[in-house]
Order: structure tokens, then sequence, then C-alpha cells
């Protein structure tokens, strides 16, 4: 099962190759990864996306909540969430049919033309990561000049929150 | 105590930092980057009337002042402290920090690193020491302010001593220990990303307590984490509460008294034929403080295929990781133990008198196999005789270290260890060389009492160098050499899975180990007759203030039985040739 996790961490310096680390050594696997800083100076937010079966998912949020960095811990997998990613896309566009196209096309997605230059668009979409997927498939993949993915981000609908507070002293 | 606030350098800090500690030795070895450090060493050390004053140990090789301050930790309780250069002095200390970290014993290690400007610059001796030791430390910090370096210490301490202890590296530029700052050692220190569980679940407890009483074949497995959890007196008081039969964990040896009835030997790979029958088939197993590790379970598809397990365990982690468990209570061992007693008294019933009863009679069929036996009338030394002498001699009370091999697992088997921290040996990592440093550290901390290093002719000459500690810091530990001319470990998996060829196992050009030990100022004895053997143990022990080094040349023909063979059960054994033929597994598959 594929399982999204949210993970407050200390913004100190080797957190990141903590976690990084942790999967390669256990041979967990990893679908993507982010991290930013949050309105919190001292914390940084992740969203780790992972799969495997229950049992190693569950190893894999005791092996992080272990690390001493780690904050606080979500799998947001287990509740209702909204799940984002941010696809941007480079497009040769040759021929006025194919610009039409690819406008079309974008529209279809709600995504937008963000950068125009000669033959070339380049366009911004964000959502599921299903739904970039259909995205990518549906252009024409001999005029994909470069794609570059986020990575999924992720929040607990309602008042499910990764919060620190009720944490520290 | 510092009254006004001081203000000092980051070298003297780290010093004090220490004293406040209550740190009685440092394990170390100096060079560029920690001079600043053994500078305020020694100027602290001409200074009359400190309230605290340490011992620096300088090693010959910086794995043994990682090995020694384990072997302290182990048997103290404290953490053991380390100092080391940059660049190579942390390189050497790696095996040790993992040595450490396999078997969650506190040690703090601190390592000098390159001034904070050349930092990335592979300058000299730097190397990316968080880096490289990430991943056998329980957490590792690089200071980069001397503001800074107290709480940092601070926290190294406490990490390493509180929940699943563990080693914790500090790494300093040079440019730090020399800068000053006004000096204060909080007193207390809170984490807000590292709360460690102490009590278990009262309602798991209660749940727990009920399958005990209900159980018919009871076992009780615990590990080392009784050990690291001062849990020893509770689990005694609950096993003979509840009359089950135990067995223990390499890790766990000590913790419950080894000479009482109701334990029935070590489990696992080599562990005795009734403790592996008794896990085998028992339907309730309680496991306090292990961790379920392929040496203990075999092939996990056959272990323990009836019981509902209960597991007591400090670490989340360790919990549901190798094998699943039914009831699973985090927490303290020592707390949790204690709680449980309280909660099976609480509900005024008794276990199962007759099953019980039942399952010991099953329990004495096994134990008369006597899976031990080896040939006493051998013309060559029996490494086992060795250990059994030396176990009577000493009346089981010595401290006793080990290398790594067949020598290990003999005396785990024959040495019966009653009080826990006793048996100091390298299990997770399996570390050849972790012995004799590792009794350096235990004399050290227990100067009046016997100290011996089993281990063997392969083993011992990876930290020999440190006979030299020993001497200049007169220690006087029995090194009891069990000389089979072969890595007897390897060699009886190359008998066994490869055919008898002894690729690479025979130990070529050993050194005369009598003239060895008379070169570094101790003395030295070769033993090869098995009626000389016990003379000269009583001889060796009563030089109470000489190191003695006994090569004791045993029959190089000798494995260690029982012993589970990869990729099958715990009830599948091989038993020595000694032991009745219808009990002796014939079929043993490949290893890895
Ligand atoms: C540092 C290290 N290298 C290799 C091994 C693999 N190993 C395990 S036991 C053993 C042989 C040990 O020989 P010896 O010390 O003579 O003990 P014996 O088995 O003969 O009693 C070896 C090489 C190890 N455990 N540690
Ligand atoms: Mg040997």
């Amino acid at each position: 099962m594929r399982h999204i996790i949210s993970v407050l961490v200390e913004n100190e310096a080797g957190a990141l190759s903590r976690i990084a680390g942790l999967f390669s050594a256990r041979g967990y696997n990893i679908e993507s990864l982010t991290v930013a800083p949050t309105e919190d100076p001292s914390l940084s937010r992740m969203t780790i996306v992972t799969y495997g079966t229950e049992e190693v998912v569950e190893q894999i949020t005791k092996q992080l909540n272990k690390l001493v960095d780690i904050v606080k811990l979500q799998d947001l997998t287990e509740g209702a969430h909204i799940e984002r990613e941010l696809l941007l896309i480079k497009i040769n566009v040759s021929s006025p049919s194919a610009t039409a196209d690819v406008k079309r096309l974008t529209d279809i997605f709600r995504g937008k033309v963000i950068d125009v230059s000669e033959g070339c668009y380049t366009i911004e979409l964000t959502g599921t990561g299903d739904k970039i997927d259909a995205f990518i498939k549906a252009v024409n993949p001999k005029t994909i000049v470069e794609t570059v993915r986020s990575g999924a981000s992720g929040i607990a609908r309602g008042g499910r929150a990764l919060h620190p507070f009720n944490i520290s002293t | 105590m510092a009254s006004e606030t001081e203000i000092l350098t980051g070298a003297d800090i780290v010093v004090r930092c220490l004293e406040e500690e209550g740190v009685d030795f440092v394990f170390g070895y100096p060079g560029g980057t920690v001079l600043h450090i053994y500078d305020a060493l020694f100027k602290r050390q001409h200074e009359p009337n400190i309230p605290h004053r340490l011992q620096h140990i300088l090693v010959r090789h910086e794995q043994a002042a990682t090995h020694a301050a384990d072997g302290y930790a182990r048997s103290t309780g404290k953490p053991g402290v380390v100092l080391v250069t940059s660049g190579p002095g942390v390189t050497n200390t790696v095996t040790g920090i993992a040595t450490a970290y396999m078997d969650s014993i506190p040690m703090v290690i601190i390592t000098g690193q390159v001034v904070s400007s050349l930092i990335g610059n592979d300058a000299f001796q730097e190397v990316d020491t968080v880096g490289i030791t990430r991943p056998c430390v329980k957490h590792n910090f690089l200071v980069n302010d001397v503001k800074s370096l107290a709480i940092t210490l601070k926290k190294a301490f406490y990490l390493a001593t509180s929940g699943r202890p563990g080693p914790v590296l500090v790494d300093i530029p040079k440019d730090i220990t020399a800068h000053k700052t006004a000096f204060e050692y909080p007193k207390k220190i809170d984490l807000r990303s590292y709360k460690p569980v102490t009590n278990g679940h009262p309602g798991q407890i209660r749940r727990a307590a009920d399958l005990l009483l209900s159980a018919k074949r009871p076992m009780i497995y615990t590990g080392g984490g009784v050990i690291l959890g001062d849990g020893s007196d509770e689990l005694v008081e609950l096993t003979r509460l509840l009359g089950f039969p135990i067995t223990q964990t390499l890790m766990g040896l000590g913790s419950y008294p080894a000479t009482d009835k109701q334990f029935i030997g070590m489990l696992g790979m080599h562990g005795t034929y009734e403790a592996n029958m008794a896990m085998h088939e028992c339907d309730v197993l309680l496991a306090v403080g292990a961790r379920f590790d392929d040496r203990v379970t075999g092939d996990v598809n056959k272990f323990c295929p009836d019981a509902k397990i209960i597991h007591i365990d400090i670490d989340p982690s360790s919990i549901s990781k190798n094998v699943k468990v039914d009831i699973p209570i985090v927490g303290g061992v020592k707390n949790v133990l204690r709680d449980m007693i309280k909660s099976l008294k609480e509900t005024g019933k008794k276990p199962d008198d007759a099953a019980l009863q039942q399952w010991w009679n099953q329990i004495h069929n096994w134990q008369e196999k006597n899976c031990l036996c080896y040939d006493r009338h051998c013309d060559l030394i029996k490494p086992q005789f060795v250990i059994e002498k030396l176990y009577e001699i000493t009346k089981g009370d010595a401290y006793i270290t080990s290398d790594v091999g067949q020598h290990q697992m003999f005396a785990a088997q024959f040495y019966k260890f009653d009080k826990p921290r006793r048996w100091i040996n390298s299990g997770g990592l399996g570390t050849m060389g972790f012995g004799m440093p590792a009794a350096m550290g235990v004399k050290l901390a227990f100067p009046n009492e016997t100290v011996a290093c089993i281990t063997g002719d392969a083993s011992i000459q990876m930290c020999i160098q440190e006979l030299s500690t020993c001497k200049q810091y007169d220690l006087p530990i029995k090194i009891i050499s069990l000389n089979n001319r072969y890595m007897g470990m390897v060699r009886q998996w190359q008998e066994m899975f490869y055919d008898k060829r002894y690729s690479h196992s025979y130990v070529e050009a050993l050194p005369d180990f009598v003239k060895l030990a008379e070169s570094y100022g101790h003395v030295g004895m070769r033993i090869d007759k098995p009626e000389e053997v016990e003379g000269a143990l009583r001889e060796a022990l009563a030089m109470k203030d000489r190191l003695v080094f006994m090569d004791i040349v045993t029959d190089q023909t000798e494995n260690v039985f029982p012993m589970i063979a990869a990729g099958c059960g715990q009830h599948e054994m091989v038993l020595s040739p000694l032991s009745p033929p219808s009990l002796r597994k014939e079929t043993i598959e490949e290893d890895e």
C-alpha cells in the first residue's frame, strides 16, 4: 500500500540525511520526499511517500519516530486527507494546431501556461499524482522537452493537524 | 562547583562538563584537533582541590578506547566516555561505536574536527564524522558555536543513557575548543522531540497477566534489555512467583541466576536443547527486553508456532519487527515488570499447577539429553573444561569478557552467571578484538574484582597492543586464550557446510604468546595438558597484581553444540556426536 507520511522535524543540519539514510539502510521504498520550512523557523516539514506491506509501513513509522530529530509524525493515509503535487512541463509547440492542442489539454486539466517562448510552452499543473500522470500521458511524448515534479505534499482533512504544541513543554 | 559564571575556553568546557557528569574515566588518544582539549586535561590535572577528578586512559588504538569505554559501561551501567582526534582517530573508533550501538550501550564519544572554516575542504585529517557514524549512533552532533557546547554535551549524556541507551557522538571543530564563553552546565534537559516511554500501559499489563495465568506451557525469554534497564530483581521476583521456566539470550545472561532450577540455559543458535525445544513447544511466551534476533529465532517461520506472545520493550520499533506479537507493552523493563507482578497478585489467581507440573516433566526429559556433554577423557585440553574449571575456581563471581568465536559460546554455555553485568561480550555486532580492551574498562571500574577475558588465538591478535595500556595503568586482568590454532568458529562452519575445505581459517605464524606477554612486562603461561589446567588457573588467579596471559592449547577439532543451522527452526538442532543418536539431526542445510 502507498502511504503518505508527514513529519515535523527539528530544523537541524543533517536531519534530512538521517531520514534518507534510514530509508536506504533498512531497504525501505521511497517514492518521493519533500522538505520545506514551516511558519515556525525551528521546524521543517517533510512529506514522505512510501509503499510497503502494513508491517513494513508500521516499522517505517516506528523507526522514523525513533530518530531524535523527529518531533512528530502522522500517517496521512490513515484518515481523509488531501494530496497535491506540482508539475512544471515544457512542451514543443511547432505548429498552430499543436499549440491549440496543448492549450486545450491544459484547460481540461485546469493547468496554466506560465511561460511562452518561440516554439515552446511551459505549463504549471497541480493535483494528485494520478492527475499529473494522466496529464503527462495525454501529451504527445515526442513534444515533451522537460518535466519537473515537486513530489507530493499532503495535509489531513478537517481539524486533524500535525502540530508540535501538544507535545512541547 | 561553578560558583560565579566563569569564562572558559571550549576545551575547558569539555573537561568541566565531563566532571559535572561525574565521569571517572575518559578513554582516548590525542591528535591535532583535540590538542586544546588535551591541554585542558593537563592543566586541570594539576589543579588542586577540584570537586571531581577524572582520569584519562591512554589506549594504543582508538578502537580499544571505544571497547574499553564499552566494557566500563556494561559493567557499571554508567556511560563510557571516549575522546579521539579527527580523521583516522574517528575512523578507528567506528567498529567500537557500532559494537556499542548494536548492544545498546550508553557511550559518549567526543571527536575533534578540523577548524570550522576548513570543513568541507578535504583538509588534513578531515572526515565527515557525523556522516560516517550516523548509521551506528543513537544520535550525533556537530557543534558550531562554543555557546552551544555545554548544552550539546548535556544532551549527549542524556540521550546516551535514557530510553533505549546507545552511543552518542559529539564532533567539535578545533576552533570551537579555543573560543571562550560563560560556562554553565544545565542541571536538566528536555527535548521536545525525544520522550522515551517509561511506564507500560496498565490495560496491556493486565491482559498480559491474564494470558500468563492461562498458560499451560509457558516460557519466559529475556534479553539484554533486562540488564540495561536494571530489571533483574523484578525479573527474578516475577519468574519465581509464576514458577515458569526461563531462558535467556547471549546478551541476557546473568539477569536471572543461571544456577537457579527454573533457568534452563541460553537459547538460540548455540542454546541448550531444552531451552530451544521449550521455546518451540510453548503456548505462551513472555519476551522481556529481547529483540527476536535471527541468532535466537532461527527460521522465523518456524518460530514458536503455538505461542501467544507478550513482548515488553522500551523501544516500540523492536516490537513486531521480526515476529508478530499478541500483547505489546512499551515501557521500561523495570517498571513494567513491577506493575506486572502487582497485577498478577491482584488477580488472586495462581498459574495452572497441574499443567505446569506436566510441562516441567517434559522439560526435565529434554534436560536428560545432556546436550552440553563433551569428551572428558580426551588427552587434549577441551575448551569447555577450561571454562568449567574457571567457573569453579572463581565461584561464578568473576567479571568475564570475551571475544568472538567458539570460545565465546563455550563461555556463555559453561560459565554460570548469577548476577547481571558480569558477562561482557559483543553479541550484536560480534566484534573480534572486543575482549581485552573491554576487560580493561571493567578492571578500572572494579579494581578489586577478578576480571578475566576469555579469548581465542585469532581474536586476541586484533587488539593485542593493549597489553601495553594494561602495563601502563597496572590492570591485572587474566587473559585466558583458548588456543586452537584456528578461527575455530569459521573452521566449524567449513567442516559442517563446506565439506571441510578450511579456507584461510588456520591461524598460521602464531607468536609465542608467553614471550609476547613477557615483553610487555606481564606474566605468560603456556598450558597444554588437561591435568595442568586447574593448577595453572589457580596460580594465575592468585597473582592479584599481575596481568597473566594464559596460552591454553586446546583440541583443534572441538565444535560448539547444540547448533541450529541457518534455515532451521529452533527444534531442528544439530547435537554433539556424543549425544544419543536418536536425537541427532543428520540433515543440515547449507548456510547463506
Ligand atoms: C572483526 C571480525 N572479523 C571477522 C569475524 C568473523 N569471525 C567470527 S568468529 C571468527 C574466528 C575467531 O577465532 P578465534 O578468536 O581463534 O576463536 P575460536 O572460534 O577459535 O574460539 C571469525 C573470523 C568477526 N566476528 N569479527
Ligand atoms: Mg581459535
